[in-house]
C-alpha cells in the first residue's frame, strides 16, 4: 500500500506533452483550477450572486421599507417572487440589498485580515530573535482568545461612539469590518511567517542580496510574492468566515440595526415565524449556505491551482 | 508526568495574563463609563458622584485599575449583576454547568462522527463512501449554526413535531421522564453543535490519516501479518491524531462561539445566552466576567490538548 494512494484523483491524468509546452504561471494555475469542477461552480454561483447583489436592485425597483400589512408573511407570488415578512414587506428587495453589505463585509474584513497577517507575518518572518518571538506570541494570545464574545463586548461597548460619529450604517460597516478582520489576521501571519522563514534561505534571495539589494526591496520584490499563493487560499476562507461573523452577529440582533436588512439580520427577524412564514427564514438562510459554500470550494480550487508541487 | 503538567499550567499564566490585559483594555478605551447609569439620574448629585468615583478609584491611572479589577477577578469577587441583583459568580455558577453539559456532549458527538468517518474514507481514497462523505462534510461546516438550528427546528419541531426546541431548566417531572425529557431537549442544540464540528473534524482526520496510511511502519505492520483492523487503530489512528488534536485545540474559540449561537437559538440557560441578555440589559459586569470565563475555558482546553498530545506522543511528552 506505501505510497500506492495518488496524491490526487488525477495525479495519473496528466498528460505528458501539456508539461513541455511553455505556460505562463497565470495560465498554469487557470489549467489547474478548471480541473476543479466543484471550485468552477463555486465561482460560478459566486460571480452571480455578486452581480445579483449588484445590478439586481436596478432592475428590481420594490422599495425595502414598503409596508404593505394586507400581503405580509405571504409566500411567493408574482408581485413578490420570495414572500414577504411580517410588515408586508418585499423580501426579494431586502435580499438583494442586504446581499450587498452581508458580501461587501466579508470582503472588507478579508481585506484587513490579509493587509495585517502580511505585515504581521513579514516582520516576524524577516527579522530574527525577540521581534519575532514577541509578534508569534502575540499571534498566538490572539489565536487562544474567545472570538465571538469578545467581538460581542467591543460591539456593546464601541457601538453607541460609532454610530454617534459616522451615522449609523457606516458606523456599525466600520466597526463590524474593523474587528471581524481584526480577529482573523493570525492564520495568514502563520503562513506568512512561514512562508518567509523557508524562502529567506533560498538561492535566489542570497543572489538578490548579494547584489546589494535592500531587505525593504528582498521582502516586496522577492520573497513576498512567492508566498502568496496560500495567503490568496487563507484569504478566500477568510471572506466566508466574515460573512458567517456578520451573519452571526446580526442574528444575535447585535449586527447592523433593524432597518438595514443583512442577510443575518433577515434571519434574526425571521426566527420568532418560523412556524407561520418558514419561507421566510429559510431564503436568507440559503443565500448565506450558498455563498459560503461557493467560496470554500473557491478556496479548495485555488488550493490545488496554486499549490505547485501538486501534480495535476 | 506531574512535572510536565505543572510546566503547562506555568505556560498558561501569561496567557491568562494577556487576555485579562486584552479585556480590560478594549473595557478602558470603551467611551462613556460604568456608572452612567447614575450620571444620567437627577436625584444623584454631582458631589455624590464624584464621592463614588473616588470610592471605586476610577479615576485612578490605568494601570492601578487594571491591577485591582485582576486582583479581584483572581480572588472570585467579580462584582454584582445591574440587571440580576445577584452577584455575577453566582449567576455564572449557576449557568455554568449547562453549557459545559452542551458543549461537552456536543464534542464526544462530533468526535463520533469525525473518527470513523474520517478513517474509513482514508482508508479507502476517492471512494464512492468518500466522496460522499467529502461532500457532506463541506456542506457541513459551510452551513453556519445559527442556520441548521433553524433548519432543524422547521423539520423537528415544528414539521414533524418531534422534539421541544425551548430547552426548560425546570421540568416538573421525576425520576425516569425527568432524564427523558432532559434528553429530547438536549438532541437538537447537541446535535448541531456536534454536525458543524464534526464536519470539519472529518476532513482533519481523513488528511491526517492519508498522510500516516502511506509511511513504511504501515507496510512493515502489515507485512508482520496484522489484521488490518489493528494496524488501523492501533498504528494509524494514534499516530493520525496527533496533528488532529493540536487544529481541534486551534478551533475551541470557534466552538464557544457556536456555544453561544446555539443557546441563543434553543434558549438553553447556559452562560452564552447569560452573555447575549447582559449585553441586552448593558449589564457590564456580567458581560465582562462571561468573556473572562470564555477566555479560561478556552486555555483550559489547550491545556487539555496539551496533555493530550503528550499521552499520544511520547516523543514529546514529560520532557
Amino acid at each position: 500500500m506505501a505510497g500506492s494512494t495518488p496524491a490526487s484523483p488525477t495525479a495519473d491524468a496528466a498528460l505528458p506533452g501539456l508539461a513541455a509546452r511553455r505556460t505562463s504561471l497565470g495560465l498554469e494555475a487557470w489549467r489547474r483550477f478548471r480541473r476543479h469542477r466543484l471550485a468552477l461552480a463555486g465561482a460560478l454561483i459566486l460571480g452571480l450572486m455578486i452581480l445579483a447583489v449588484l445590478l439586481g436592485p436596478l432592475a428590481w425597483r420594490v422599495p425595502i421599507n414598503e409596508i404593505d400589512f394586507a400581503a405580509k408573511l405571504q409566500g411567493s407570488s408574482l408581485a413578490h417572487p420570495l414572500g414577504t415578512d411580517d410588515l408586508g414587506q418585499d423580501l426579494l428587495a431586502r435580499m438583494l440589498y442586504g446581499g450587498r453589505l452581508s458580501l461587501a463585509v466579508g470582503l472588507a474584513a478579508m481585506i484587513i485580515a490579509v493587509v495585517v497577517g502580511v505585515i504581521i507575518g513579514a516582520i516576524a518572518g524577516i527579522s530574527r530573535g525577540s521581534v519575532d518571538a514577541a509578534l508569534m506570541w502575540l499571534t498566538d494570545l490572539f489565536l487562544s482568545l474567545p472570538q465571538l464574545p469578545l467581538l460581542l463586548l467591543i460591539i456593546y461597548l464601541f457601538r453607541d461612539a460609532l454610530r454617534a460619529l459616522a451615522g449609523p450604517e457606516v458606523g456599525m460597516f466600520v466597526l463590524i469590518v474593523a474587528v471581524i478582520g481584526g480577529f482573523r489576521w493570525m492564520p495568514v501571519a502563520r503562513l506568512v511567517r512561514a512562508q518567509f522563514l523557508s524562502l529567506r534561505e533560498k538561492e535566489f534571495v542570497e543572489a538578490a542580496r548579494a547584489l546589494g539589494a535592500t531587505p525593504l526591496r528582498l521582502v516586496a520584490r522577492h520573497i513576498l510574492p512567492n508566498s502568496l499563493g496560500p495567503v490568496i487560499v487563507a484569504g478566500t476562507i477568510d471572506v466566508a468566515a466574515a460573512i458567517i461573523a456578520e451573519s452571526t452577529l446580526s442574528f444575535l440582533g447585535l449586527g447592523f440595526p433593524p432597518d438595514i436588512p443583512t442577510w443575518g439580520r433577515i434571519l434574526y427577524d425571521a426566527k420568532d415565524h418560523l412556524d407561520v412564514a418558514p419561507h421566510w427564514a429559510v431564503v436568507p438562510g440559503g443565500a448565506i449556505f450558498l455563498a459560503v459554500l461557493s467560496i470554500n470550494y473557491l478556496g479548495d480550487g485555488l488550493r490545488d491551482a496554486l499549490d505547485p508541487r501538486k501534480v495535476m | 508526568m506531574s512535572g510536565y503538567l505543572l510546566r503547562r499550567l506555568l505556560i498558561a499564566v501569561p496567557s491568562v495574563i494577556g487576555i485579562s490585559i486584552v479585556l480590560f483594555t478594549v473595557l478602558a478605551l470603551a467611551p462613556g463609563d460604568p456608572f452612567e447609569e447614575l450620571a444620567t439620574n437627577p436625584a444623584i448629585p454631582p458631589e455624590v458622584r464624584a464621592n463614588l468615583r473616588a470610592q471605586f478609584g476610577l479615576d485612578d491611572p490605568v494601570a492601578v485599575r487594571y491591577a485591582r479589577w485582576f486582583g479581584s477577578m483572581l480572588q472570585g469577587d467579580w462584582g454584582f449583576s445591574f440587571a440580576s441583583r445577584i452577584d455575577v459568580d453566582d449567576l455564572i455558577l449557576q449557568r455554568l454547568p449547562v453549557t459545559l453539559f452542551v458543549i461537552g456532549m456536543s464534542q464526544v458527538f462530533a468526535l463520533a462522527v469525525a473518527l470513523p468517518v474520517g478513517v474509513y474514507s482514508a482508508t479507502r481514497p476517492y471512494s464512492i463512501f468518500d466522496q460522499i462523505a467529502n461532500t457532506l462534510a463541506f456542506i457541513g461546516f459551510s452551513l453556519p449554526t445559527f442556520f441548521t438550528g433553524i433548519l432543524f427546528i422547521l423539520f423537528f419541531s415544528i414539521y414533524l413535531d418531534w422534539l421541544p426546541f425551548v430547552y426548560r431548566a425546570d421540568i416538573a417531572e421525576t425520576g425516569w421522564r425527568w432524564y427523558w425529557e432532559h434528553l429530547r431537549q438536549s438532541i437538537m442544540p447537541i446535535a448541531v453543535l456536534g454536525l458543524f464540528q464534526g464536519a470539519s473534524w472529518t476532513r482533519y482526520v481523513r488528511s491526517a490519516v492519508l498522510d500516516v496510511i502511506r509511511l513504511d511502519y504501515v507496510t512493515t505492520a502489515r507485512s508482520k501479518g496484522l489484521a488490518e483492523r489493528v494496524v488501523i487503530v492501533k498504528h494509524v489512528v494514534r499516530n493520525a491524531l496527533i496533528p488532529v488534536v493540536t487544529l481541534v485545540a486551534l478551533q475551541m474559540p470557534a466552538v464557544f462561539g457556536g456555544a453561544i449561537v446555539t443557546e441563543q437559538i434553543f434558549r438553553v440557560p447556559g452562560i452564552g445566552s447569560l452573555l447575549i441578555s447582559a449585553i441586552q440589559a448593558n449589564d457590564t459586569p456580567v458581560i465582562m466576567a462571561v468573556t473572562f470565563v470564555f477566555a479560561i475555558l478556552v486555555i483550559f482546553f489547550n491545556l487539555l490538548a496539551d496533555v493530550l498530545y503528550g499521552w499520544l506522543d511520547p516523543r514529546i511528552s514529560y520532557r
